[in-house]
């Protein structure tokens, strides 16, 4: 029942702070929207009890990516460029697309169901054996560092480099930039230098 | 009595996300994301003390120590437009934004 009411309240939350973040002009306000977004997200996969999923959502999402997409605006623009109404159009396929996913989860088991297929493929092994086999008592821990491990650490090496790329890519920017405004001081000083 | 709780963290949030989407200012809309982090804090937990399980402390101190380093990191960025490098930035820059 009370997790029924913090799951609804989470989602609706949710709701709310992505339609925030597509009414906001100002790019700041979505950057910190988005934030708050994956905030909620984790929040939600901790009541789920995939604690391992949400640290990760908390850290990239709310963590690393506000700081990449705030440098994206330092180097771009501040607010969102007026574009042309676009008619009713989007608003049929956005409503055609949510109808149909809707009608696609009316065949799945329903939220929880222990009888589901998923829950009886290689979950009742792993809930079985974890904890003898690794003594860690969060099973989705056990899954995700341990059975699962070598994934795990492709994974963090995919981000890592991704990282890397997207922080070089950055501080070139930057530099070249900088190069700019200092060619632009020199010619403005040779000008007034040709004036005088 | 943690029910009344979580309820009461949640009213807490709505208002926190109302003035993160008016607030006029930056420092508004930091300082809402910054209590926001602390709510989910909270919340997490709440949800430990709920299902019976405080164990969720730990993590819960984890998402603070996130908070306030993506808090310092948005507000670094805001002074010296870099988080990086910061000896060949001019210090002076960053209200602009």
């Amino acid at each position: 029942m009370i997790e029924t009411f913090i799951n609804i309240t989470l989602f609706a939350m949710q709701v709310l702070t992505a339609l925030f973040i597509v009414r906001s002009k100002r790019l700041f306000s979505v950057v910190m929207l988005s934030g708050v977004f994956s905030l909620l997200t984790a929040l939600f996969f901790v009541a789920l009890d995939a604690v391992d999923v949400a640290f990760t959502e908390a850290a990239v999402g709310a963590g690393i990516s506000t700081v990449l997409m705030l440098g994206t605006i330092a180097l771009t623009a501040r607010t969102q460029k007026k574009t042309a109404p676009t008619g009713y159009l989007p608003y049929l396929v956005v409503a055609v697309t949510g109808a149909a996913l809707v009608y696609g989860t009316l065949d799945m088991p329903s939220f929880g169901d222990p009888m589901a297929p998923a829950h009886q493929h290689v979950a009742p092994e792993y809930l079985a054996r974890s904890v003898t086999d690794i003594d860690v008592p969060n099973v989705v821990t056990a899954i995700l560092a341990s059975y699962r491990g070598y994934d795990t650490l492709g994974e963090t090496a995919v981000v890592f480099t991704a990282g890397i790329g997207v922080l070089m890519l950055l501080s070139g920017l930057r530099r070249r930039r900088d190069e700019d405004d200092v060619k632009i001081v020199k010619n403005k000083a040779a000008k007034a230098k040709d004036r005088a | 009595m943690f029910i009344a709780a979580a309820i009461a963290l949640f009213i807490s949030m709505m208002l926190v996300l109302a003035r993160l989407y008016a607030g006029p200012t930056l420092y508004d809309r930091v300082l809402a994301v910054n209590s926001f982090g602390t709510l989910t804090v909270l919340f997490i937990a709440i949800l430990g003390f709920l299902n019976g399980r405080p164990d969720f402390l730990d993590i819960a101190i984890l998402y603070a120590l996130i908070n306030f380093v993506g808090t310092i990191a948005i507000l670094k960025f805001f002074r010296y437009r870099s988080l990086g490098d910061i000896s060949q930035m001019p210090p002076d820059e960053g209200d602009t934004l």
